[in-house]
């Protein structure tokens, strides 16, 4: 079973992202920040990671430039859920190492297309 | 399949009215010219999160009303625009917007709100102002949140097939691995759009020695025969578009002539019988046709016509969002009945529980023994007093269930203050004390909106204005301290002010003028400050906007009584007042003390007890109308019989000697007559009304430990029943109807 | 609406419906009610009093922590008074009244048996005597020799 770390600071949208992601058949961990989402991953392996942008503490760049230090996530996919519709934080992500992003608003079968993409 | 988005509102709403006073207190402690930047993150994050989740599950009102409010935010966090008060009011009043908004969500209303639309211009005329006119369009186009694709639908109409010949030159920049990208699954996303081979560039390899392993050297070459566009396949590429180079070009073009509702295999067969549609690229579809190369790629059947397959998901797309707005309805349904609680509440009742059942275990082995000896008799009432324990802590634990901390009610009244003090064009300080500090649930939501008269009355009546401020030496803003704090099994909340104080010498001139007291009164300044809370008091010289307009103390004091609390007032000329609230905690317990009135055992609330005393006939005087008074110290109290107004002709009928309890309401004092005092304790309120009806004089029951029902006195209307009329001195002004609240 | 209601089930359908009804005396007169609002039947105890009530509102009582009023159905029924004795009981009935669901007990004699009642066969009270003891009444109907007086829960306890 695929394992898919889940990061938002939303509940709703953890939920969300969480609820369809299990249903599909995926081992789901959820963090409600970058540095949560950083300290469960340091110890684990996730075959995708999803990460929101805007997050209290560490947000989704920072984030991906720490994942990206660790050995067992130099490769791994990370995407991030993003609503800017500006390239800026695009570019920003795909800096610090994101592999790609979903646009918000997206609907749990939007989810599941982009996540098929990667992990397979 | 389809996942039912209507199970995330609940918490979606929850958050974004949680994310709603965020914004709120955020930006109450935002100052123009002097931006936070971790404030203004804060908020920013908010407003984004309520945008991403009402877009995600279908709010399409407020996600595109919150888009303006985060590109403004955007704006000012990324340092291009200054913010400005304008900013800040504009906000705020889009917060108590999108707080409608919401509950209209809840209420399973229409959400588009007209509110909504007239502030989200005000918001682009902003935005327009410094920005160029394609930032308000991406604003535009970003924020309808409907499904983006829209190709396939215009080929689904039209006659014409179009098959497209790209050749694409893929070349990644060496990271590319590490952007966790894959080519391979880039290929194989091309190969859903047609039939596709694939020619490796092996040039850029190097020397075994020189091969860094996490590199990519290699590049490809890409022939793709498909029917979708060109911007269909460039999206293919869009995770890796900065990290590689790539070119796509069309070399060729092919129309057929197809039938619209034509089948899958149909559409495949004319794909395959290309007509010339220019002769100039006869050239190049040769070369779009190539060999076999190493590493191309199988297609799959099933996938490989796009614009077949992406219909019928899109069709799948659509009842999800229907679904979501039909089940509305459920989370309002949950939303008022549910209470969320701390884990660590949750985990004390848990051991509590656990204790318990560890005592009842041992009180049954010990009720299981055939003889009762000395020694276990001792053990059976140690058992029984652990018990008591027990159920003591375990009931205050669950007490603390409903409890709540008051900065729920603390929390708006930052807003409310800004709102007032601006109106009235004040500068106020208002300092928030004890917002910790744990109240019922149901106590805390009646005691909101008085809490909000008295604040009023604080900022309108009791701080002066600056230049008065200023010409009585004191500081230019003035303070309101809200402060709360436990006390028994009591809560106090003081509203402070350190404004003009309450002029003792208008409230009586007032008074006197309305008949609450005569010429000849003699008051003590407290007496006289305390008549504010009479019905139809007004001191305002005229009615304000702000406070006044008819809901008097007298309605805050009424609604605070009914909590079974007190409220009172202590002034000081130039000095400043103190309104003191005091309510029990809960509800649902009441203290009191049990009176036996004949055969009868009544409760009277503890709270309304002044004291207690003996009647000594030398101080009783006869006024007529069949009423007698006490005269206690300065007052005279009127004496009610309590066996004649509950009709209990068994009891005893003299005064002389008789036990007066004497109680407040209404700041009136009143002493029931009843034949005995019995113990003071802790009562579970039963409804009576519940399964009969409202009863004069009584507000409730209870059950005694012997397990009959004993009902509990309700003071003011007993006051009532007794039809006590005015007496010529204040104290028994019961007559004046109670003014509702408007 | 339970005029309605009550028209309706007394009205020519040609359904047979049979109802049960748990029956009770007074004063050698036999009452019904519908076996379904009864949720329990117990002994006579005594009672808190409620100031100023009306007479026939005997008090509330405890019953397992709900405050339960009970009435006396020879006060409201204007029948001569009883001292109650050990075949005195409290009939605990769930009523609807004014929408909301009510618990209360009444007071009556002695239980006396169920029966299966054909209410269409009910006929309505003759229009005589006591008005406002009619108005409690559903219908009257014969089982075997004797008459039962079929009761309106709701409008005997509408007080």
């Amino acid at each position: 079973m695929k394992k898919i770390l889940a990061v938002d600071d939303s509940a709703s949208m953890r939920q969300m992202v969480g609820f369809t992601l299990k249903n599909a058949g995926y081992d789901v961990t959820e963090a409600k920040d970058g540095q949560e989402a950083l300290d469960v991953a340091r110890d684990a392996e996730f075959d995708v990671i999803i990460s929101d942008v805007n997050m209290p503490n560490m947000d989704g760049i920072e984030l991906v430039r720490n994942l990206r230090t660790l050995p067992q996530f130099k490769f791994t996919p990370i995407l991030m859920l993003t609503t800017e519709s500006g390239t800026n934080k695009k570019g920003e992500g795909k800096a610090a190492g994101a592999t790609g992003w979903i646009v918000k608003p997206f609907n749990p079968e939007q989810l599941l297309t982009v996540i098929k993409k990667v992990a397979r | 399949m389809s996942i039912d988005l209507s199970q995330f509102y609940e918490v979606f709403i929850d958050e974004s009215f949680e994310g709603l006073e965020t914004m709120e207190s955020e930006l109450l402690n935002l100052s123009p010219g002097d931006v936070d930047s971790e404030i203004i993150n804060n908020i920013f994050r908010a407003a984004h999160s309520i945008k991403g989740g009402s877009g995600t599950f279908g709010f399409n009102a407020i996600a595109n009303f919150t888009h303006v409010i985060e590109t403004l935010l955007d704006e000012i966090r990324n340092g291009e625009r200054e913010l400005a008060a304008n900013h800040v009011d504009l906000m705020l009043k889009s917060i108590d917007c999108l707080r409608n908004m919401l509950r209209s969500i809840q209420n399973n209303d229409e959400q588009e709100s007209q509110e909504a639309n007239t502030l989200r211009v005000q918001f682009e005329a902003i935005l327009e102002q410094k920005n160029t006119t394609d930032d308000s369009n991406t604003s535009n186009s970003d924020a309808v949140a409907t499904q983006p694709e829209s190709n396939g639908v215009a080929s689904k109409q039209t006659k014409i097939q179009i098959t497209n010949f790209f050749e694409i030159k893929f070349n990644p920049e060496s990271h590319v691995f590490k952007t966790g990208n894959e080519p391979l699954f880039i290929f194989e996303d091309l190969a859903e759009h047609g039939e596709l081979s694939v020619e490796a560039n092996i040039k850029g390899i190097p020397e075994l020695d020189n091969l860094v392993a996490d590199d990519c050297y290699l590049g490809w070459t890409i022939n793709l025969d498909t029917t979708s566009d060109e911007e269909t396949v460039k999206s293919v590429f869009e995770w890796v578009e900065d990290d590689a180079e790539i070119e796509i070009k069309l070399v060729a073009q092919f129309e057929d002539e197809i039938e619209v509702e034509s089948e899958l295999d149909e559409i495949e067969a004319s794909k395959h019988e290309p007509s010339l549609t220019e002769s100039s690229t006869s050239v190049d579809l040769a070369s779009a046709t190539p060999a076999t190369t190493p590493e191309s790629l199988p297609t799959d059947n099933s996938k490989q016509n796009d614009s077949a397959t992406s219909d019928p998901v899109k069709a799948e797309f659509r009842p999800v969002q229907k679904a979501s707005t039909d089940n509305k309805k459920e989370p309002t349904k949950q939303e008022s009945s549910s209470i969320r609680v701390g884990t660590d509440k949750v985990d004390s009742l848990i051991n509590m529980v656990g204790e318990l059942v560890i005592t009842q275990a041992m009180l049954n082995e010990l009720g299981e023994d055939e003889q009762i000896d000395h020694a276990k008799l001792l053990a059976l009432r140690e058992g029984l007093a652990q018990l008591a324990h027990n159920t003591r802590d375990l009931q205050e634990n669950v007490m603390r269930i409903r409890m709540l901390p008051i900065s729920f009610v603390f929390s708006r009244f930052p807003r409310l203050v800004r709102d007032i003090s601006q109106k009235l064009d004040k500068k106020v300080d208002l300092v928030l004390k004890g917002e910790g500090t744990e109240l019922d649930k149901t106590v805390m939501e009646k005691i909101s909106d008085p809490m909000v008269h008295l604040i009023r009355n604080s900022l309108d009546h009791g701080l002066e204005t600056t230049p008065e401020r200023l010409a009585a030496g004191k500081s230019e803003a003035g303070k309101v301290i809200l402060n709360a704090y436990h006390q028994g099994g009591n809560i106090i909340i003081e509203i402070i002010d350190d404004g003009r104080g309450l002029n003792t010498e208008k409230i009586r001139s007032k008074a006197i003028e309305n008949g609450l007291i005569t010429e000849e009164s003699v008051l003590s300044n407290q007496e006289i400050n305390e008549l504010i809370f009479k019905p139809g008091f007004s001191t305002a010289d005229e009615v304000s906007d702000i406070s006044g307009r008819g809901v008097g103390m007298d309605v805050v004091k009424r609604n605070i009584n009914a909590l079974n609390g007190t409220v009172e007032v202590v002034s000081e000329p130039n000095k400043g007042s103190t309104f003191t609230i005091r309510l029990p905690l809960t509800l649902a317990i009441l203290d009191g003390q049990l009176v036996k009135v004949g055969n009868h055992i009544y409760i009277i609330p503890l709270v309304s007890i002044v004291e207690s005393l003996q009647i000594d006939m030398s101080k009783v005087n006869s006024v007529g109308g069949g009423m007698d008074v006490l005269r206690l110290r300065d007052d005279y109290i009127p004496i009610l019989r309590m066996h004649q107004l509950f009709n209990h002709p068994e009891a005893c009928q003299k005064l002389q000697g008789g036990l007066l309890v004497v109680v407040e309401s209404d700041n009136e004092k009143v002493g029931l007559l009843v034949d005995e005092l019995l113990a003071q304790q802790q009562f579970v309120i039963k409804s009576l009304e519940e399964n009969y009806k409202k009863v004069d004089g009584i507000s409730g029951a209870t059950i005694l430990g012997s397990g009959s029902v004993s009902l509990i006195i309700d003071i003011s209307s007993v006051v009532k029943m007794a039809g006590l009329k005015r007496a010529g001195h204040v104290g028994l002004d019961f007559d004046k109807p109670l003014s509702e609240a408007v | 609406m339970n005029e309605v209601l009550s028209t309706s089930q007394l009205g020519n359908d040609d359904n047979v419906d049979l109802v049960q009804y748990l029956t009770f005396m007074m004063d050698d007169e036999e009452y019904g009610i519908e076996i379904l609002s009864v949720q329990e039947i117990r002994g006579w105890e005594s009672m808190t009093s409620i100031p100023n009530s009306e007479e026939y509102v005997k008090g509330v009582i405890n019953l397992r922590g709900t405050v339960v009023p009970v009435v006396d159905l020879r006060i409201r029924f204007n029948l001569s008074k009883f001292d109650y004795n050990e075949l005195t009981v409290i009939i605990i009935v769930k009523v609807m009244i004014d929408k909301k669901t009510k618990i209360m007990g009444i007071v009556v004699d002695a239980v006396s048996d169920v029966y299966n009642i054909e209410k269409q066969k009910a006929k309505k009270a003759p229009d005589i005597g006591d008005s406002e003891t009619k108005n409690y009444i559903e219908g009257l109907i014969n089982v075997g020799d004797k008459m039962v007086v079929l009761l309106d829960l709701e409008k005997v306890l509408l007080i």
